[in-house]
């Protein structure tokens, strides 16, 4: 009797761990399905775009919804133009920062420092915007653009009426909003650097700052593009607060001062109010564009910053 | 000769030694200068937000175009029960999911959910937005609070996969090897041991991913599109805080920015509180450890 009982119990545990297994296996089997849906869902919408203007799409800048006309290289311009600011604002300083807090900060301020940063992360897109609209919008125009029309007025680049709206502001605050990225996977790159590099450089007389040089940034330097990878995406899909100070004009222009549109920008303000199918799947076909180029370059951050990890690129004995 | 060989060695010695210094510096003067956004933030929301927040805020209809008063109730409302519904969606899935990656790490669906899950994250949210829009406003042929559940729902999933992982990872071995040398069986040891012991860190994890959709705009906008009045209709628009912080931003009325600022306070508080408390007890849990 006992032997039997202790046999159903053992065929109850096995088939229930097989079916527990299974419900788990499901749900994550869930993720991946849901990406294909969202890749789905999105080319099934927006084939008429793709079909009607195909590769053209990125090279025309008509976008008239009247004439059924739509080329989005102004919105790509923009988002580009923008996002390239926002990294030349954003990298050197967030690197800073992760060498300070991975390096040559003292302990008790690594912690604290390191969770303002998150928490600057934390705020929403939002209320960037708003910041951006009432209070850095004014200071782009009032004290920013008269100081660099002042020193590089010479430039095309800062060429125009002071607006404040335009892609200098929206260059600004995407900067802000991206950087605690490359901070916090810079800073845990810059820690998953093996102790014994430093120990080398300091051993033959390297002081902080050319131990950090030497050793730990070239041994972290493919995670370094990755963080810098993952603010790219970042910046290139961030929607409201480009929106509310970018100014919203489709146009291209040499100057950093001018408003500009972006492709998340026109699809924020522009989908509510598209009336015709071909308006939809036009900004729809915007949306799978962004979809594909921000996935890249989170599998490429992914891989790069995987790559510390295991050492490739590495000195090592 | 020996001194001039001595005085250049001095000199590297000093020049190098500056240059840390002078990195040093760079490197925490770059500190200062990116979080200064974030008291600037900061400042700005309390000083016009506090003004701004009264009873009537809190209770309140938004009021007709142009004229003082009003407040931002049916918007609060519509947040939470969005937060709900994105919830419900979200979190069982995340849940489960996390639990297979952290109990199953090496199985070839774990690889490709994690790094899935890492990518997903970084999708843009108006992306999500679109999804959410064809997945239910199209074949419901109306903007409703679902299809806004549904989008921040989705965004909420990959956010608690990873969370969930990480803490059931920090779940001694020796806990997990005590239930099963007691003879339970292995899923009853994940359910009632395991799940149990990282409760409170996967609470944490989904109170962070709560918060943070909480505040997303761009997939509203065209999902649960917004509303001006009281609706607990599912399938009707519903108004949210983000979208009315929005409208209210870039219109040309005084008081509805200073309403503005109001809700944005809130929702700020909201993040700020619940990313503290995070904080707090996350920490607490590795002490105990």
């Amino acid at each position: 009797m006992a032997v039997i009982e202790a046999g159903v119990l053992r065929l109850v545990a096995r088939s229930g761990d097989r079916l527990f297994r299974l419900l788990l296996a499901a749900t994550a089997a869930a993720v991946p399905l849901v990406m294909g849906a969202i890749l789905a869902a999105l080319l099934s919408v927006g084939r008429p775009a793709i079909q009607r203007f195909g590769l053209a799409f990125f090279s025309t800048s008509t976008w008239d919804p009247v004439a059924q006309q739509f080329g989005v290289l102004p919105f790509v311009y923009g988002t580009l133009v923008s996002s390239a600011l926002a990294l030349l604002i954003a990298v050197p300083l967030g690197l800073g920062v992760a060498i300070f807090l991975a390096e040559l900060a003292p302990g008790w301020l690594r912690a604290p420092v390191g969770f303002l940063v998150e928490l600057l992360a934390a705020i929403p897109s939002v209320v960037f915007g708003l910041w951006g609209i009432f209070v850095l919008v004014p200071w782009v125009r009032t004290a920013l653009t008269p100081a660099l029309k002042g020193t590089l007025g010479f430039l095309p680049l800062f060429q125009g009426p002071p607006l404040g709206i335009g892609m200098l502001a929206a260059g600004v605050i995407l900067a802000i909003m991206v950087v605690p990225f490359i901070v916090a996977v810079s800073t845990e790159v810059m820690r998953a650097v093996p102790t014994s590099q430093r120990e080398a450089a300091l051993a033959l007389g390297a002081t902080g700052w050319e131990t950090t040089r030497r050793a730990v940034l070239p041994y972290a330097r493919s995670g370094i593009m990755g963080a810098i990878f993952l603010a790219l995406a970042r910046a290139l899909g961030e929607t409201m607060a480009v929106t509310m100070v970018i100014g919203n004009v489709p146009q291209i222009k040499a100057s950093l001062l001018a408003p500009a549109y972006t492709i998340p920008a026109v699809i924020a303000n522009e989908f509510t109010e598209a009336t015709s199918d071909l308006y939809v799947a036009a900004l729809i076909y915007a949306g799978i564009v962004l979809f594909f180029v921000t996935v890249v370059a989170n599998v490429a951050a992914r891989l790069l910053v995987a790559r510390v990890g295991r050492g490739v690129g590495a000195v090592r004995e | 000769m020996a001194a001039v060989g001595l005085r250049a060695r001095d000199l590297s010695y000093w020049r190098r030694r500056w240059t840390n210094r002078l990195m040093a510096g760079l490197t925490m003067l770059s500190a200062l200068l990116v979080l200064a956004p974030l008291f600037f933030v900061l400042f700005f929301l309390m000083r016009t937000g506090l003004g701004a927040i009264n009873l009537e805020f809190f209770t309140a209809l938004p009021g007709p175009a142009g004229e003082a008063g009003g407040g931002m109730a049916n918007a609060i409302a519509g947040t939470l029960i969005l937060i709900a519904l994105a919830g419900v969606l979200g979190i069982p899935l995340g849940v489960l999911g996390g639990v297979f990656l952290a109990e199953f790490p090496n199985t070839r669906l774990s690889q490709t959910t994690r790094f899935t899950a890492d990518v997903m994250a970084g999708i843009p949210s108006i992306v999500m937005g679109l999804f959410a829009y064809i997945l239910v406003v199209l074949p419901l042929r109306h903007f409703s609070a679902l299809a806004g559940g549904v989008a921040l729902g989705v965004m909420l999933v990959p956010t608690v996969v990873r969370t969930t992982e990480e803490i059931v990872r920090l779940v001694p071995q020796s806990v997990r090897e005590a239930s099963l040398a007691l003879g339970i069986p292995q899923w009853k040891t994940t359910l009632r041991v395991i799940i149990p012991t990282a409760a409170a860190g996967i609470v944490t994890g989904i109170m962070v991913g709560l918060a943070r959709i909480a505040g997303e705009t761009a997939p509203l906008l065209f999902t649960a599109f917004g509303n001006r009045f009281w609706n607990w209709n599912l399938f009707k628009p519903i108004a949210a805080l983000p979208l009315q912080i929005f409208a209210y931003a870039i219109s040309p009325f005084e008081d509805w920015h200073r309403q503005a600022w109001a809700g944005a306070l809130v929702l700020v508080t909201l993040v700020l509180v619940v990313n503290v408390a995070a904080r707090y007890t996350a920490g607490r849990q590795v002490r105990l450890r």
